[in-house]
């Protein structure tokens, strides 16, 4: 029997690469496996309109092309281990699968604090639509929330419940929110705004314990590490994500900070020499940007899963098929993607082009703080990133401008 | 001949479309998404980017 191409992740990486496959020709088994019981759904809504509308699964699904009608869904059944060599994925319900290609796309899940005091219920992460769903169960108006973690999902989080009524408390490790991918400036600026909106940040905290009822039922606050106490019924952590890739442990595999890939790609064991038939896409891969620099780097972009997805499809697609020509160029075309991220935070719309962090100095390159604005960031004179508060057709007339062109 | 809708009430402007199919999709002077409503059949590929980058899944071919 013919061994199957297996995919690791139903989520939107998992999805786009069986599309890919499908569209490009491969017309054997493949096999995906994801480990919420969930088919493909978008999870941008989960932090916005999912905490603050009675949507179900459905309002968020991906739809399913006609063309996956033969594809093998394993659902709610996670990939526990592995063996390279043997080309088996073992699944959490024992099964082994033996495949010809394997593509990782088993994404992040949420750093969590695991406080002392913890009660059941009242705190919370946002990666799942579960997570979501149980979380706006929580959110209601006169709910006094803290959020711990001031990045974008957390951010973006705080506005949410602030426009359901709730009254939010932001507690950050660093001086400014979103501080690391927006810089100083902007970052200060989104900051002034979501303040106007009635968010409290609290900079340079961390939390370090939970307070519950004497039931141990229900969150009544938290304890700052610099000695405050804040009264809450809600506790959100936003604390960023670690690569789920622990089934990958005992193979000669590269993942440290989640799977290293070269340009086309494939996963690399540990003297950097590539596996030929061991793919990683979306948020688990760290991958080479060729147009910045030589580093690797995990982009937690929305573009990113879909435009690797279609990359490593074509490439799994032609490797299979009898055109060893197509497959040879498709290997010399090397994944080089424009990073891309928006967030909504009230009236703030941000829109984003390259690696902001990138840049050391940045300047405003159109419009005014405190209004519609656009800031470049650069290194030397290239600019290796663009941002900007509302202006979206002009921020997107400078997508093309940005990178190092390293690589030339 | 190719017809194309956008769910105006989910479409949050962000003109992602816009980069996999520039014939079909643009943000105007306001920002706002204008899009062409039917489109050659050459667009199809392009198009189907777009529905498939859509952050807000609000594009859709009609049957």
């Amino acid at each position: 029997m013919t061994k199957p191409v297996v995919i690791v992740g139903a989520s939107m990486g998992g999805l786009r690469a069986a599309e890919t496959l499908r569209k490009s020709g491969y017309a054997g088994p493949l096999v995906v496996i994801g480990d919420e019981p969930h088919a493909p759904y978008n999870r941008p809504p989960l932090s916005k309109e999912v905490l603050a509308e009675d949507v179900s699964h459905a309002a968020v699904a991906f739809p399913l092309a006609e063309i996956l009608d033969d594809v093998e869904w394993a659902l709610g059944n996670a990939v526990v281990a592995s063996d390279l060599d043997a080309h088996t994925v073992t699944l959490a319900d024992g099964t082994s699968i033996e495949y010809s290609s394997l593509i990782i796309a088993t994404g992040l899940r949420p750093r969590r604090l695991n406080l002392p005091g913890q009660p059941a219920h009242g705190v919370h992460a946002i990666r799942t639509l579960d997570d979501a769903m149980r979380l706006r169960s929580e959110l209601a108006p006169g709910a006094r929330v803290v959020v711990f973690g001031a990045g974008f999902i957390g951010c973006e989080a705080a506005a949410t419940a602030t426009k359901l009524g709730c009254t939010v408390t932001v507690v950050g490790k660093g001086s400014i929110p979103m501080l690391r991918p927006l810089g100083q400036q902007l970052a200060e600026d989104v900051q002034r705004r979501n303040e106007a909106h009635g968010v409290t940040f609290i900079s340079n905290a961390c939390l370090v314990e939970i307070l519950a009822d004497e039931a141990g039922g229900r969150v009544t606050g938290v304890v700052l590490d610099n000695g405050q106490t804040i009264s809450c019924d809600v506790v959100i952590e936003a604390l960023g994500s670690l690569p789920n890739t622990e089934f990958l442990l005992n193979n000669d595999i590269d993942i440290e900070s989640g799977v290293h890939v070269d340009e086309t790609l494939h996963a690399l064991r540990e003297n950097g020499e590539p596996w030929d038939n061991v793919y990683a896409i979306g948020d688990v891969a760290r991958f080479p940007i060729p147009q910045f620099d030589p580093k690797t780097r995990r982009v937690e972009h929305w573009n990113i899963p879909t435009e690797m997805a279609r990359k490593v499809g074509k490439l799994v697609a032609l490797a299979h098929g009898d055109d060893r020509d197509a497959h040879a160029a498709e290997l010399e075309k090397p994944f080089a993607p424009i990073p891309s991220f928006w967030s909504d935070q009230f009236e703030v719309s941000l829109l984003a082009y390259g690696l902001l962090d990138q840049g050391d100095d940045i300047r405003l390159l159109e419009g005014d703080v405190g209004g519609d604005c656009i800031y470049g960031y650069f290194t030397g004179d290239a600019m290796v990133g663009v941002c900007g508060i509302g202006m979206r057709s002009k921020v997107m007339g400078y997508r093309n401008k940005v990178g190092l062109n390293f690589a030339q | 001949m190719l017809k194309i809708h956008v769910d105006m009430n989910k479409c949050q402007h962000y003109g992602q479309c816009v980069f996999d199919a520039p014939n079909v999709f643009r943000l105007n002077e306001d920002d706002k998404l204008e899009y062409e409503h039917t489109a050659d059949d050459s667009e199809r590929d392009n198009i189907q980017l777009a529905i498939d980058i859509c952050p807000m899944q609000a594009i859709s071919f009609v049957e």
